[in-house]
């Protein structure tokens, strides 16, 4: 109970903010827009894409993107707050350190949602169809995942301890891989088999084909388990390190 | 409300154990307002930060208003209220939400943590600010903000990392009268942290002076001043022969200690200046030396810091 209300007030605290401010909403889904102008339409007639508009297959990508880069914004915000003191202030708190973590990455989750259903309904003239019941289940796997994400990062920033040039060294280091391994921007079909044999162990591989399937409304794909499973881990890994920094942390 | 046995707090820096705290033993009353002084490097912020939870102890006890530090932080976190050397409110949030989510922090209700916003906005004078983005206030309003902001919960017992530091002096002596006055009505104890020396002199009823992780002088200043220090007495002289000959003659009074001559000038130290200085100047008279000038300079904390450690608190001063 104590962690649920406590969990309430650092998200009211964090998301007050992005309410008053809506367009800041753009700012952190700067990268994935572009590729999703300047290289989406590339797409068009290369194989392993699928038929008809190129959106339906690149589009559920681009929303694991925007976790793997949005969501990394919570330790970002949280490297800030440890450097100006403001964390610090927090700590001394009787506040759950849990809830800490919690809320704040529920804050990020929501952002990412918000930024998907904007995506999506963007791109609805432009030939980009969209099964609800699919779609739901797919934002579904994707907050879980983009959970477990932020708790990662949150860990990753109480560990480089202010020296912000670690996290985003190793942030940097860690995520452009995964993302060119997920198959994110382009079909995996045509990779030499060391490679298909990295983006097998990539968990956002997973993920990346249960939203594919999803968004193209195919619930019951086996993809999707696959997908839920990957999301589910890097949720419960991702929240279990994130919180054990939190409760760690001694700035 | 504080007493520590042992307290200590080693690092690990490149292999090396760092002996930041050795061994403090510290007993603070209800009431009390004292302040933690020394050089930077001292020791002083990590002793704050074991006591404040935010930093577990190598080995020692601290118990804080009532409760064990290590037993029940959260027990010390809800009785203590904390000014760190940053700023507390982050500089994207709004000055009245960040004093309402704090009081939300200690488990206040929404409707308890808005009424005691406003109250404390409007105590510290930033009722103006209070929609304003904390980013982009003064140094001197931030750190009003900062004490509103620790003073949500009504704790009993404040700490103060460093409250002054970066302030101009009008700022300084704002933040003092507030501070000051918010002691007086709730009878809150403080303890803080300083590198100012007058801040020290004025403020605290109590000094307690920490070099190289060790508390080597505990009084409230006064009595460390004429103990440890006591006045400077200088005496200018016609010539050097007379100096000298004052020298001599100030070396018999019992009270004097370290008389030096420079030149003309001949300086000593005495507990009671004041009250030296006319004997000295009658025996002086006496004696044919004609003396220039006298004076009597009353000591600072820091000739108090140099008579323990050799060595000057203002030396290294501005090197964070």
């Amino acid at each position: 109970m104590n962690v649920i209300s406590n969990t309430g007030t650092v998200f009211a605290r964090e998301i007050v903010p992005s309410l008053r401010n809506p367009l800041g909403l753009a700012f952190t889904m700067t990268q994935p827009l572009i590729f999703l102008l300047l290289f989406g339409p590339l797409l068009s007639g290369t194989p392993g894409v699928g038929e008809g508009s190129p959106w339906q297959w690149f589009v559920p990508g681009i929303l694991v993107m925007l976790a793997l880069f949005g969501t990394g914004g919570a330790g970002y915000l949280l490297l800030i707050e440890m450097a100006s003191g403001s964390l610090e202030r927090m700590l001394v708190t009787p506040l759950s350190r849990t809830a800490m973590m919690i809320g704040r990455n529920l804050k990020e989750v929501v952002t990412l949602l918000a930024q998907a259903v904007l995506i999506v309904v963007a791109l609805l003239p432009f030939g980009f169809r969209l099964h609800p019941l699919g779609a739901l289940t797919g934002l579904l796997i994707l907050a879980v995942f983009g959970l477990g994400l932020g708790g990662l990062t949150f860990a990753l920033a109480i560990a480089a301890k202010r020296r912000e040039e670690l996290f985003y060294g190793v942030q940097q280091v860690v995520l452009f891989p995964l993302l060119l391994l997920s198959g994110v921007l382009m079909p995996m079909d045509a990779a030499p088999s060391w490679l298909s044999v990295l983006s097998q162990a990539n968990p956002v591989t997973y993920i990346v084909e249960a939203e594919r399937a999803l968004f193209a409304g195919d619930l019951f794909s086996e993809a999707v388990p696959y997908g839920v499973i990957a999301a589910a881990a890097t949720a419960v890994v991702g929240l279990a390190l994130g919180s054990r920094a939190m409760r760690r942390a001694t700035l | 409300m504080i007493r520590t046995r042992g307290l200590t707090r080693h690092f690990r820096v490149k292999g090396e154990t760092v002996e930041a705290v050795r061994g403090l033993d510290i007993d603070v009353q209800e009431g009390e307002l004292v302040a933690f002084l020394g050089p930077n490097g001292a020791g002083k912020s990590t002793s704050l930060r074991m006591l404040t939870t935010l930093l577990p102890p190598t080995s020692g006890s601290a118990t804080v208003a009532g409760c064990d530090v290590l037993a029940d932080p959260a027990g010390t976190r809800r009785n203590i209220g904390y000014l760190g050397q940053g700023n507390g409110a982050g500089n994207h949030f709004r000055v009245r939400d960040e004093v309402v989510t704090q009081g939300r922090c200690y488990g206040l209700s929404r409707a308890e943590s808005r009424k005691r916003a406003d109250e404390l906005l409007a105590v510290l004078d930033l009722e103006s600010l209070a929609g304003r983005q904390a980013g982009t206030l003064s140094g001197g309003q931030r750190r009003r903000l900062d004490i509103a902001i620790g003073l949500v919960h009504r704790p009993r017992l404040l700490f103060l990392d460093e409250p002054s530091t970066g302030l101009d002096p009008h700022n300084r002596a704002n933040l003092w009268k507030h501070i000051l006055r918010l002691r007086e009505e709730h009878g809150i104890t403080i303890f803080m942290t300083t590198h100012y020396l007058d801040e020290a002199d004025t403020m605290a009823e109590r000094v307690m002076v920490i070099d190289h992780g060790r508390m080597i002088a505990d009084d409230i200043p006064e009595n460390l001043k004429a103990n440890l220090a006591g006045d400077g007495v200088t005496v200018t002289t016609a010539d050097e022969a007379d100096a000298g000959r004052s020298a001599e003659i100030a070396g018999r009074m019992p009270s004097a200690r370290e008389v030096t001559v420079d030149a003309m000038t001949m300086s000593l130290r005495a507990p009671r200046g004041n009250a030296l200085l006319p004997d000295l100047l009658r025996s002086l008279d006496a004696a044919g030396v004609r003396v220039l000038t006298a004076e009597v300079r009353r000591p600072t904390l820091d000739d108090v810091f140099l008579a323990l450690t050799g060595r000057s608190l203002r030396e290294g001063e501005g090197d964070r």
